[in-house]
């Protein structure tokens, strides 16, 4: 024991200000990973006690129970009770939101039959004062049979001597075996019977109990203000997504072009410097360049959930999401889904339920992505007419809409159809507790930001960039045979996958210059356009949109150009949201399944829109 | 005279303590669940209970005040739980 840490895991309710209690022990000295095996997170920081003793402080994803519902409390159950080997705890720190006690006494009861050393951290202990609510600390620890220490985590009060009482308490207390067992119903309502018993002992109630919460509520949730306020704010944060990541997105883009044309000014033209530039540098750029939108996103997202709202928004949305057999938390992961689907599916996380969490995930890449845009733009400036129709409506503006509309209705009927087919009438209750409205705080928002962005640009180098690679390959190698008249791609495999899956597409009223495209496409929506440039070799496509539109409404019928944004609409041409779906669901077969759900309603829906179109004459 | 109602019909601005608990599911399994998770969050007997807010689309799901926390739920996950009514200082 003398060389190794101790071990300190925190335990808590969800909102009892855990997590901040670790970021105030912890500080910029923690982990954050997945646990082996799941997708949750795991958490952990190395500390030094005042005495200098070194401790491992883990923060246990938050729990009413030990009875484990979710993963994540299968988590903190399986640590708790010492089942997973990498984290084995040697004092267990209850962590109370000390205005709200009810039911983390009833956690704590179940803690102290673990048998392992336990101390109660009383927290938000000067909102309490505030309150003026009284608790004799002394009773309190008498009947819940281990010390309790207050707390501030915001203000970084009452840390260190909670971390010499953790240290006494391990000193003083030898771990007892468990006697831990699930409880049954009955054994909840004793349980509830011993802590409302200890709380009319030992806790006067406020004398000044908090009113803000509720006045906040009586608008937020108000029937029709709270909905309102809930659309603006959304209206807003997508503005931002889009304005204020613009400088962001622009300055990578602009940096990264440097960067390439730097790099093949001193490299010698060849494959090496082909797969530097076109490859790796243009790959990750194309990943990179979203991240100022994940930022905002995440940002809005996670000063909302640290305010409590979060799960107001979900209490608004459920009834209205639930008729397509989505949870009211999925609309956060959905709307975000619009900026782009890979920290839509990132943040489905806040999905406690793991069937509505992985509804959300399936259908998030459906939603309108800001990556779809430039193909949209390109194929609406080559086919659809600048016209005005019914006096007031641009009809391009229209097209573009109707093809948002389309990914809102496919994602709705789509989780419609896996909620009836997949898990019939499944079981998921609604069921969360509303936490009080609380200032966020900048330094943990910040922390957290950090993490997510951290997370995001891992993911992009260690699944995205072999993916480019690969890619890069393709579309590079064979090489031209010398006199060759065409485009490089035309000789290479990506050109012969183009004229081999030819036949396929033909239906759809796709040429084999499209099909081409289609395979560097599938490193990301965008890079089509660049990709049919190359094919049409017009150069520098992307930002030659007008040239590139005029040549393909020459080469493609209108019948064509329509099938291809229904291709988009629906088709998964983007390797790294598939690479976070892997990581997130962690599963390769709901991989797969997206993969070939999507690509079957892309081909049907070209194919309708195709044969329709011609039908009407516009083949 | 209390008047005893079932908690999933009550309206906002009601409240009492609660009578009995017992959750109704088709899958006893699923039942038994429902009842655990109920009782976690504190709806056990005696408890007093108002009901503080209604959802903006047929009136769920429904915002509870139980002792003072604020649990949110659709009316159907309490149907099985019925209310004695204390004096009803209704927005009805």
């Amino acid at each position: 024991m003398s060389d190794t840490a101790i071990t300190v895991a925190l335990v808590g309710n969800p909102n009892s200000g855990k997590t901040a209690l670790f970021n105030a022990l912890t500080g910029s000295r923690q982990k954050v990973a997945n646990y082996a095996g799941v997708t949750v997170e795991r958490k952990a920081g190395a500390i030094k006690a005042p005495d200098g003793t070194p401790m491992t402080v883990l923060d246990l994803p938050g729990t009413y129970s030990l009875r484990a519902r979710s993963p994540d409390e299968v988590i903190t159950r399986d640590v708790v009770l010492g089942r997973r080997p990498e984290d084995v705890p040697d004092v267990l720190v209850v962590v109370a939101d000390a205005t709200n006690l009810r039911l983390v006494l009833r956690l704590a009861l179940e803690i102290k039959a673990v048998g392992l050393p336990a101390v109660m951290a009383l927290n938000m202990y000067d909102i309490a004062e505030r309150q003026g609510l009284r608790i004799d600390l002394e009773g309190l620890s008498k009947a819940i049979g281990m010390p309790v220490v207050t707390t501030v985590a915001t203000r970084k009060r009452g840390l260190e001597q909670l971390l010499t009482i953790v240290q006494g308490v391990l000193a003083s207390t030898a771990a007892r075996p468990s006697t831990w067992h699930e409880p049954d119903v009955g054994d909840i309502r004793a349980a509830h019977r011993e802590a409302s018993r200890i709380l009319s002992a030992h806790v006067k109630p406020p004398e000044r109990p908090d009113t803000l919460t509720g006045k906040i509520d009586s608008v937020l949730l108000h029937p029709v203000a709270g909905l309102l306020i809930l659309l603006t704010l959304l209206f807003v944060m997508f503005q931002a997504v889009f304005s204020w990541a613009a400088p962001g997105m622009d300055a990578i883009d602009l940096g990264l072009g440097a960067l390439g044309g730097w790099v093949a000014g001193i490299m010698p033209d060849g494959l090496l410097q082909s797969l530097i530039v076109d490859g790796l540098i243009s790959g990750v750029g194309s990943v990179l360049v979203f991240l100022p939108q994940i930022l905002v996103l995440f940002l809005f997202i996670l000063l909302l959930e640290d305010f409590g709202y979060m799960a107001r928004a979900a209490f608004l949305m459920d009834r209205i999401m639930g008729g397509a057999g989505l949870h009211g938390r999925a609309f956060i992961p959905l709307l975000s889904s619009f900026a782009c689907a890979i920290p839509g599916v990132m943040s489905a996380r806040v999905i406690d339920s793991k069937r509505d969490r992985l509804t959300t995930i399936m259908v998030a890449p459906l939603m309108t992505c800001s990556a779809r845009i430039p193909v949209y733009t390109l194929i609406i400036a080559a086919f659809i007419p600048r016209e005005t129709v019914w006096g007031w409506v641009e009809l391009q503006g229209l097209v573009m809409f109707g093809l948002y509309a389309a990914g809102i209705l496919s994602a709705l009927v789509v989780s419609f159809v896996i909620r009836k087919i997949f898990w019939r009438g499944a079981f998921e209750p609604f069921m969360m507790e509303l936490p009080a409205y609380k200032m966020p705080d900048p330094g943990s928002v910040a922390l957290n930001l950090w993490q997510r962005a951290r997370i995001f640009l891992e993911r992009a180098g260690r699944i995205i960039l072999p993916l480019m690679v690969v890619v890069w390959a393709l579309s590079t190698f064979p090489g031209p045979p010398p006199g060759a008249t065409g485009a490089a791609i035309d000789y290479s495999f990506a050109g012969m996958i183009g004229r081999a899956l030819e036949p396929i597409f033909a239906p759809i009223g796709f040429n084999w210059q499209m099909v081409v495209a289609l395979v560097p496409g599938m490193a990301a929506r965008e890079v089509a356009v660049a990709a049919l440039g190359t094919v049409y070799a017009v150069a520098d496509a992307e930002s030659a949109v007008g040239t590139l539109a005029g040549v393909l409404s020459l080469q493609w019928s209108l019948a064509t150009g329509l099938a291809f944004l229904a291709w988009y609409v629906f088709a998964p041409q983007c390797v790294a949201t598939l690479g976070v779906v892997k990581r997130e669901t962690n599963s390769w077969m709901w991989m797969w399944v997206m993969v070939v759900y999507m690509f079957a309603l892309a081909y049907l829906a070209a194919f309708v829109v195709y044969r329709l179109a011609v039908a009407f004459g516009l083949g | 005279m209390t008047e005893i109602i079932t908690l999933s019909r009550a309206r906002r601005g009601q409240g009492g303590r609660i009578h009995a608990v017992e959750a109704i599911e088709a899958n006893p399994a699923d039942a038994l669940e429902l009842e655990r998770r109920l009782l976690e969050f504190g709806l056990v007997e005696g408890a007093r209970v108002q009901m503080i807010h209604e959802g903006p689309v047929g009136r769920d799901p429904v915002v509870l005040d139980v002792e003072g926390m604020r649990i949110a739920l659709r009316r159907h996950e309490v149907r099985g739980l019925s209310l004695a009514l204390t004096g009803t200082d209704a927005a009805e």
